[in-house]
């Protein structure tokens, strides 16, 4: 026998179920007081950096009825393109900006919200850029593996024509899946689990 | 109104992790599609999944500093409950380190826990089982991991519950895990389930995975050398999140 390579496997993903909201957003969930406010619900400040916008849209599942009981979480760059993480070594990125917020749907309407700014462009690996975009991963009662996918803005046409990852997308025509409409500063982002709209989602 | 800052590594004599993840294996995480789930059925997407290799965009993700966590957040026993109680059930800890696939201890990991109280009832405006609310258990706890990756946390066993699927299909007691990595490629949600609980191969959420060696690496055993003599018993959970790829006499690519 040869050596032992000493790997681990990654831990199985079981779905976060329909009370996910305790353990990721408690004071949502009306279990106030163990924390005093749920982590992601801001990502800005009145310094930070950037164009103000708004992402707003809603989860679909296959019968076209919106996901109530979803937590999405995004991850984006900063207005100049640097990310708020110890992994981030080309740079400082803006001291007043997140990068990352949390946001469970209106138990109602299932609509998510985020108020954040447009992120710049990151290099993409091997060279060139990446059009704007934010990462989003959505868990919800239901979904066994947490889903990836990521929000492209629909005013960077000249960006997105030219982004790696969308020029990927096979049949072209599902490229529109991630791309998120504007109305002034506010975007509309709706995600379809199944269906002829499904959204494209990503295996990262 | 403020915001977190911009972390800086958790133990700043560790270099910052910078390197690709492993692909995932998606034979070892269950299926989208697991009919014996139902919710899974209307819920899980059909197209298959854009594969690509990570950019810096999955590379990178939010970390959180120590400074966020309460003194009582890692006690589910008391951080509900009213001064002087407790809550009740049987005392546990749940301890373990988070790991990496390639064995190494994952520093400054945000974990965040909940779980049913001892009667298996959640305390949720969307739960209906009859079993009653313990008015001093919240359920929900947090912890960040220490420089060897280490985690604790101090609760109640949760009991197991009844769940609208089949017509009498019951969830083994478990206790349900988020883990943030260094990176949003390795954000994950699990279950933590107990040594020799009879409920767990019947269970169609557990048997979303297919591979029982997967199952087992959600199984936590009894460890009786953490136990507090008079006072819990303790639970070893173990976490392992995806490696980073060894960058080891590679060439390095412009802006890569």
């Amino acid at each position: 026998m040869p050596q032992p390579l000493g790997s681990l496997k990654e831990t199985p993903s079981q779905t976060g179920g329909p009370y996910v909201h305790i353990g990721l957003v408690p004071n949502f969930c009306d279990i106030a007081g163990v924390w005093p406010t749920d982590l992601g619900a801001s990502m800005v400040n009145t310094r930070t950096l950037g164009e103000r916008i708004t992402i707003t849209g809603r989860v679909f599942d296959g019968l076209g009825a919106a996901v109530t009981d979803c937590i999405v979480e995004i991850w984006q760059a900063d207005a100049t393109g640097l990310y708020p993480s110890p992994s981030e070594t080309r740079g400082s990125s803006d001291p007043n900006f997140a990068g990352w917020g949390r946001c469970p749907a209106n138990a109602e309407t299932g609509e998510y919200r985020f108020e954040t700014i447009k992120p710049g462009r990151v290099p993409y690996p091997g060279g060139g850029l990446q059009a704007p975009h934010i990462s989003l991963w959505i868990v919800a009662r239901g979904i066994n593996l947490g889903l990836n996918t990521r929000l492209y803005f629909a005013d960077e046409a000249v960006a997105n024509a030219e982004d790696p990852i969308l020029r990927r997308i096979d049949p072209p025509a599902r490229r529109a899946t991630l791309t998120a409409a504007r109305a002034g500063a506010a975007y509309s982002f709706d995600i379809h689990l199944q269906g002829p709209r499904e959204t494209v989602f990503l295996d990262i | 109104m403020n915001v977190p800052r911009p972390p800086t590594p958790p133990f700043a004599n560790e270099p910052p992790e910078t390197g690709a993840f492993f692909a995932r294996d998606r034979q070892w995480h269950p299926a989208a599609l697991t009919p014996a789930y139902k919710t899974s059925v209307l819920r899980s997407p059909q197209k298959a999944l854009l594969s690509f290799g990570n950019t810096l965009s999955e590379m990178t993700g939010p970390v959180f500093g120590h400074n966020i966590l309460g003194d009582l957040d890692n006690d589910l026993i008391h951080n509900y409950a009213r001064p002087g109680e407790a809550a009740i059930g049987p005392r546990i800890i749940v301890h373990g380190k988070v790991l990496d696939e390639r064995a190494r201890p994952v520093p400054g990991v945000l974990l965040e826990f909940w779980q049913a109280n001892a009667g298996g009832r959640y305390r949720h405006k969307k739960e209906g089982y009859l079993a009653a609310l313990d008015p001093n258990f919240g359920g929900c706890g947090r912890a960040i991991t220490a420089a060897d990756g280490s985690y604790a946390l101090r609760t109640i066993k949760p009991g197991p519950y009844p769940w609208p699927n089949g017509v009498n299909d019951w969830r083994p007691a478990h206790i349900h895990f988020s883990i943030f990595g260094s990176g949003f490629a390795q954000r994950l949600i699990t279950q933590m389930y107990f040594e020799g609980d009879p409920l767990i191969p019947l269970c169609p959420i557990v048997n979303t995975i297919k591979d029982p060696a997967a199952i087992e690496q959600l199984i936590a055993p009894l460890d009786m050398a953490a136990t507090i003599p008079m006072d819990a018993t303790a639970y070893k959970f173990d976490i392992v999140l995806r490696g980073r790829r060894s960058t080891l006499f590679e060439n390095r690519l412009e802006g890569n």
